[in-house]
């Protein structure tokens, strides 16, 4: 009930169109997404036809969402967001790729953001190993793009207050798991560019110009 | 809704999308869902829902009318800033647009405040949108963005908002009777779109300005916006004019209804887009279906205010409860 009320304000707020209902395939998800804004894995998430959307955890910093009562509510009961400690995961004192391999493991769909980070500028930064370990590890699971548009101008790295724009989520095919002799960082390369090829130069590449 | 010549309006434009809906029906039927006809079929649904919304908002009253048109400015002022490239730098500048000025220039004209309404946005907005944006500290491009802000409160608020004003025109011997007035505006402006649109499918040869818009054609312009001059000629019982003079009136909101679409739509290739937006399925954005609005308001509002020589200024000078709170100030 709060699940689909919230994704109904947060589609009435950004502008982003429900996607359509479709038959289930019985397999399991990980939708990958440029990153520049808090909204973002609310934006997916609320984007998502409502049988889709209970079985998806969005991957988060648990420095941010256990932070004050309503956050940790947010965050373990409407999202029920797999939580990574940044720096435990940094420290390497809990394993945040685990976490992830058992939700999915349960049967969830997940929301993650190879980046890694929100981008300050809105540009795409290279991406961090941990899509490529979910992609060998799980390779039944499909790895759907979703390039957000505009939600860097809705609420801005920083801002408090966002701003009533028209945001966007375009969802692309899922892309091919990596190949046999596919280097980790071949396959980085190819899911990030899916994603820049997704926004239709709406992305500005850190990394390459003009791709 | 207590006029009986509204109701005639309203049960006029509920005949025509009948009708509309009628052959669209047929046409379908005989041949096939062509995507021509599944776009005229979307707008004349949609149409039944825009009507169905305007009038409610007349029959909810004053509030009902502002509230609508706050809400179509916001929407309108969405999609502007939306296709309008804003940098970071503005992110505060518009919260403040959004959320306090818009709503508080709908609060002095829905009072009605005749003077902060006519001041509040090209005066004290229009000098607090730049100093918001220099103390940003982003001095990038900074004359074209406080323009392009400005330029879409101008129009998105300031200019629609005279819409609704026309509610509070003093007309002698027109008194009470004002919703009718803003019907007049509303419909023969979008007859007029849509007239245009109708025979310059039919007719149009020579576009008026090819590089703006493809569909605005001579022919269009001068058989579309005769017969809504016609129409707006044949309502003259509804409005305060003569037939003579509705006929002047309604070739004038034909003019500022297609120089407002005509502009709007140069706007628009500006920013590199093709519709403002997705809200009105068939129709583009709430933008596309206003844009022959905004300048039709304001020059209607004030040539027909001149013409009764009415004096809003004096009328609506300042609401009841600020006069009352002078006179306690000064004792008086």
């Amino acid at each position: 009930m709060t699940g689909t009320a919230l994704a109904f304000l947060v589609r009435l707020a950004t502008g982003v169109r429900l996607l359509p209902e479709v038959p289930e395939d019985g397999k399991r998800r990980v939708y990958y997404a440029n990153h520049s804004s808090h909204l973002d894995f609310m934006v997916i998430w609320a984007a998502l036809p409502a049988r889709r959307r209970t079985r998806t955890r969005p991957v988060a910093a648990a420095e941010y969402w256990e932070k004050g009562p309503l956050r940790r509510w947010l965050a373990g009961r409407v999202f029920r967001a797999v939580l990574i400690p940044r720096e435990l995961a940094r420290m390497r004192a809990e394993d945040p790729l685990g976490k992830m391999l058992a939700a999915l493991d349960e049967g969830a769909d997940l929301i993650v953001f190879p980046e890694g980070t929100r981008s300050e500028s809105g540009e795409l930064a290279a991406f961090k190993p941990g899509l490529h370990h979910l992609a060998t590890k799980r390779p039944d699971a499909e790895l759907v793009p979703v390039f957000l548009e505009n939600l860097s101008r809705i609420l801005p790295k920083g801002e408090l207050l966002p701003l009533p724009l028209m945001g966007q989520a375009v969802f692309g095919d899922p892309l091919p798991g990596p190949a046999g002799d596919e280097s980790r960082s071949d396959f980085l390369t190819r899911a990030r560019e899916q994603l820049i090829t997704l926004s239709h130069g709406h992305l500005p590449s850190a990394l390459h110009e003009g791709s | 809704m207590k006029d009986p010549e509204l109701l005639y309006l309203v049960g006029g434009v509920v005949a025509v999308l009948l009708l509309a809906t009628l052959i669209t029906r047929l046409l379908i039927h005989k041949g096939g869902e062509t995507p021509v006809l599944v776009n005229l079929r979307q707008r004349v649904n949609a149409w039944w829902w825009m009507m169905l919304v305007f009038s409610l908002s007349l029959a909810l009253g004053r509030g009902g009318v502002f509230g609508f048109y706050a809400i179509l400015s916001f929407l309108a002022l969405r999609e502007f800033i939306t296709l309008a490239p804003t940098p970071r730098g503005d992110h505060r500048t518009l919260t403040w647009v959004f959320f306090l000025i818009l709503p508080v220039h709908y609060l002095f004209a829905w009072a009605p405040w005749y003077g902060m309404f006519l001041i509040w946005i090209p005066v004290y907005a229009f000098v607090f949108i730049p100093i918001r944006s220099a103390l940003a500290g982003d001095t990038d491009r900074f004359l074209e963005r406080t323009s392009r802000i400005q330029w879409g409160v101008l129009t998105c608020v300031y200019f629609l908002s005279h819409l609704p004003m026309l509610l509070y025109l003093p007309i002698r011997g027109y008194e009470g009777q004002n919703a009718k007035l803003l019907f007049f505006v509303v419909l023969v402006t979008q007859i007029s779109d849509v007239m245009q649109y109708v025979f310059g499918k039919m007719f149009g040869k020579h576009p008026v300005a090819p590089k703006v818009s493809p569909s605005k054609t001579r022919e269009g312009l001068l058989f579309g916006g005769a017969a809504a001059t016609l129409i707006g000629t044949g309502l003259w019982w509804a409005t305060p004019f003569s037939p003579p003079v509705a006929a002047l009136m309604s070739a004038l909101l034909v003019m500022a209804g297609f120089f407002g679409g005509l502009v709007m739509s140069a706007v628009k290739r500006s920013l590199g887009a093709k519709d403002w937006g997705r809200g009105i399925p068939g129709h583009g954005g709430v933008l596309d279906r206003l844009d022959s609005l905004l300048f039709a308001g304001p020059l209607f509002f004030h040539i027909t205010g001149y013409y009764f020589g009415t004096h809003m200024a004096a009328s609506h000078a300042q609401p009841e409860w600020m006069k009352a709170a002078l006179r306690l100030w000064m004792g008086d």
